[in-house]
């Protein structure tokens, strides 16, 4: 889309510059701390500690991430494409319908490793089913895949509304929810896998979705980069002529990744449904389908990059919610700020500093030639 | 009778709820139409509404307030040209992160500086817009059919009201009857023939973009200084991209944007007005229903079954110049 700029050495390209652009984005959210009227110091001490400083705090940080891994990886595979799935939010909202009744239907007969396969089919199911439309909307009758899925995701909201208080809930409930499953609807916590490393989990909800969104990053990875469906997207994505010279069928591609990236959007709702709350209530996302805009931006699309980047947001949402603990006068909104800088910084300004790191590298480079040179000479 | 004054009342809150619509809806239209796309109209018209709120409480005065709406709201525009002009960058990721940055620094701020929950404090009445009614109006209200409408509908709304909808003319003036207008509309569909030209680019889509932050400073004043008397966090709700939505049914056109603002608001009164009560012929129909319909018609639209919605060709695109 822009000029291209010089090839830089493999860490500086996916390492010094998104750190650069992370660390703007934190010092530009620290120019707000500052405004509000407290010390920045003290609320990064809190995040860390929030993030880190007990068994329970990392549970409710990896958490966090599990829900990250799937969004990211969902925004990251239609990247690949060259499509921008803005509508992870809708599809996850969604996808939560195929978790619910799943749970609904078999919690009270089965054990959870028998509901879990049917949950984990039922939001693929529908989160897939809700990118279908967008993506082959844009495929057929050549509407933006952008506001497709941006009205899609307001259409979710009302569905979901519609269905929470009038279909899913149990009769004589007032709250928009539904009834709370049994222990068949209920993931095992991953307590095991934290107290190997002698901590203690406590109450936070780190569960066994966890170990499904790593599996679902090594398959994105293999997808992407190990099948030819992944080469053809990727030729999709760089060069969409180059795609139609070659005979790669564009709206078959185009409908494919949509709804692999809705169906992974969709896995998130396995997390907080059946690994949280234990039941369905509206607005279970919580904005989790635009974090992973964020998250793909920094891991750079690459499932190697999102885990770290997942959990990089795990710990702002588990240690913003520590500051907002701590520092009465900075609220959870503080990590809405942080998220929009990093999003700003890693993604829209991603070359801002690249001329500038370009030129020093050159300028190194150009010195070590020289050097070389005189001592040839 | 009394179906005829269900109308002007309906009618009316048709009008209220357009206007930010409305004013947001042309904001887009400057700069999308320059081939800047721009989803960050949520953001700023809720960083203007909050200025506004702001500004008004701690000075008592309504132009103050006004004023500050529409400096952050060009400020906050002027974030989005450097990211998408100046740095080339992904103009759907510059939207998004703005958003979200204006979402949080609102509420932040607000606590910060008022602790009231985010909320700015309630504007005496000096410190917000006030109706205007036109001359007589209660006199001629008796006068059956066209009394309320003079009355209700065209009288009684506040200046803003009127701005807005002589602000469809005026772009529609600006855009296609000057030259300014016509380098505008050219550079979102060909820039490259515009730098032929040896006109700047990149300054018309600045000016394009500062055009689109005035707008949006007016919309989000009309929501906490009018509207409202003071801000309420996240009190855009969503107008943003139903403006967004209005823009593209309106197939970017001034005329066709009033029209889809006011279509969409009369959903939005309707919805409000039907709620629990059943409709003939087809019976309860659902609020969440109503309140999807501006999307579901818009990605209709954009499906190409009722006409074509061709954006700009340039649009969503940075321009390079050759060297």
């Amino acid at each position: 889309m822009s000029t291209p700029y010089a090839k830089l050495p493999g860490w500086v390209e996916y390492g010094l510059i998104p750190l650069i652009n992370l660390a703007v984005a934190f010092l530009v959210a620290g120019l707000v701390v500052l405004l509000v009227g407290e010390n920045p110091l003290e609320a990064a001490y809190h995040l860390i500690n929030g993030a880190f400083g007990r068994g329970e705090y990392i549970g409710f940080t990896l958490y966090y991430a599990t829900t990250f891994i799937f969004t990211g990886l969902a925004v990251a595979v239609a990247f690949h494409a060259g499509l921008f799935n803005i509508g992870g939010e809708g599809q996850a909202y969604v996808g939560g319908i195929g978790v619910a009744l799943a749970c609904l239907w078999l919690d009270q007969t089965m054990p959870w490793y028998v509901v879990f396969p049917l949950a984990i089919l039922g939001s693929v199911f529908f989160g897939a089913l809700w990118a279908f439309l967008p993506g082959w909307l844009q495929a057929k009758r050549g509407s933006h895949i952008v506001i497709t899925t941006i009205m899609f995701n307001f259409i979710a909201s009302s569905l979901m509304v519609y269905l929470l208080t009038r279909v899913l809930k149990p009769l004589g409930s007032m709250a928009p929810q539904t009834r709370t499953f049994a222990e068949g609807g209920q993931l095992p916590k991953l307590d095991w896998l934290l107290s190997a490393f002698g901590l203690d989990v406590g109450t936070a909800p780190f569960n066994i979705s966890f170990l499904l969104a790593l599996a679902a990053a090594f398959g994105v990875w293999v997808l992407i980069w190990r099948t030819r469906l992944g080469y053809e997207m990727r030729t999709m994505g760089h060069s969409p002529s180059a795609a139609r010279y070659a005979g790669i069928r564009e709206s078959r591609i185009t409908v494919i990744t949509m709804m692999i990236s809705g169906g992974l959007a969709g896995m998130m709702a396995l997390n907080p449904i059946m690994g949280e709350q234990f039941r369905m209530q509206l607005d279970f996302v919580q904005g989790a389908g635009f974090v992973g805009i964020a998250v793909a931006l920094m891991g750079r699309s690459h499932p190697g990059g999102i885990i770290p980047a997942a959990i990089l947001f795990g710990v702002l949402y588990q240690g913003g919610a520590e500051i907002a603990f701590e520092m009465p006068s900075i609220s959870r909104d503080m990590i809405v700020i942080i998220q929009g800088l990093v999003i700003l910084f890693a993604g829209a300004l991603e070359n801002m500093f690249r001329p500038a790191i370009t030129r020093a590298f050159a300028m190194r480079g150009q010195r070590a030639a020289a050097v070389v040179q005189t001592k040839g000479a | 009778m009394d179906f005829f004054h269900v109308l002007v009342v309906l009618l009316e809150s048709t009008i209220r709820v357009s206007v930010p619509l409305v004013f947001a809806a042309l904001a887009g239209l400057f700069t999308e139409r320059a081939g800047v796309f721009d989803i960050g109209l949520e953001g700023k018209m809720l960083g203007a509404a909050f200025a506004a709120g702001a500004a008004a409480a701690v000075t008592q005065s309504v132009w103050v307030g006004l004023l500050a709406a529409v400096l952050i709201s060009v400020l906050l525009s002027l974030v989005h040209g450097y990211a998408s002009i100046t740095q080339r960058g992904n103009q759907i990721v510059s939207g998004v992160a703005i958003n979200f940055i204006v979402a949080g620094s609102t509420v932040i701020l607000g606590e910060a500086w008022f602790r009231q929950g985010g909320r700015t404090p309630a504007l005496a009445e000096g410190a917000r817009f006030q109706t205007i009614n036109f001359p007589d109006a209660d006199m001629i209200r008796e006068v059956p059919l066209l009394g309320p409408i003079y009355a209700d509908l065209l009288s009684g709304h506040f200046l803003l009201t009127y701005l807005a909808f002589a602000m469809v003319p005026i772009s529609w003036w600006i855009l296609y009857r000057t030259r300014f207008g016509l380098r505008l509309r050219a550079v979102g569909e060909n820039p490259g023939a515009v730098d032929t030209a040896g006109i700047s680019v990149i300054w018309l889509r600045y000016r394009a973009v500062i055009c689109c932050g005035i707008l949006c400073g007016f919309a989000g004043a009309y929501l906490s200084l009018a509207m409202t008397a003071g801000f309420v966090k996240g009190m855009t709700a969503g107008k943003g991209y139903i403006a967004l939505a209005a823009l593209i049914f309106a197939k970017w056109r001034p005329a066709n944007v009033m029209f889809a603002c006011l279509l969409f608001g009369f959903l939005d009164a309707l919805s409000i007005r039907l709620q629990g009560t059943p409709l003939p012929v087809v019976g309860q129909v659902p609020v969440q229903l109503m309140q999807a319909l501006p999307y579901i018609l818009t990605v209709i639209l954009l499906a190409g079954f009722i006409g074509k919605a061709i954006p700009p060709k340039a649009g969503g695109v940075p321009y390079v110049k050759e060297r």
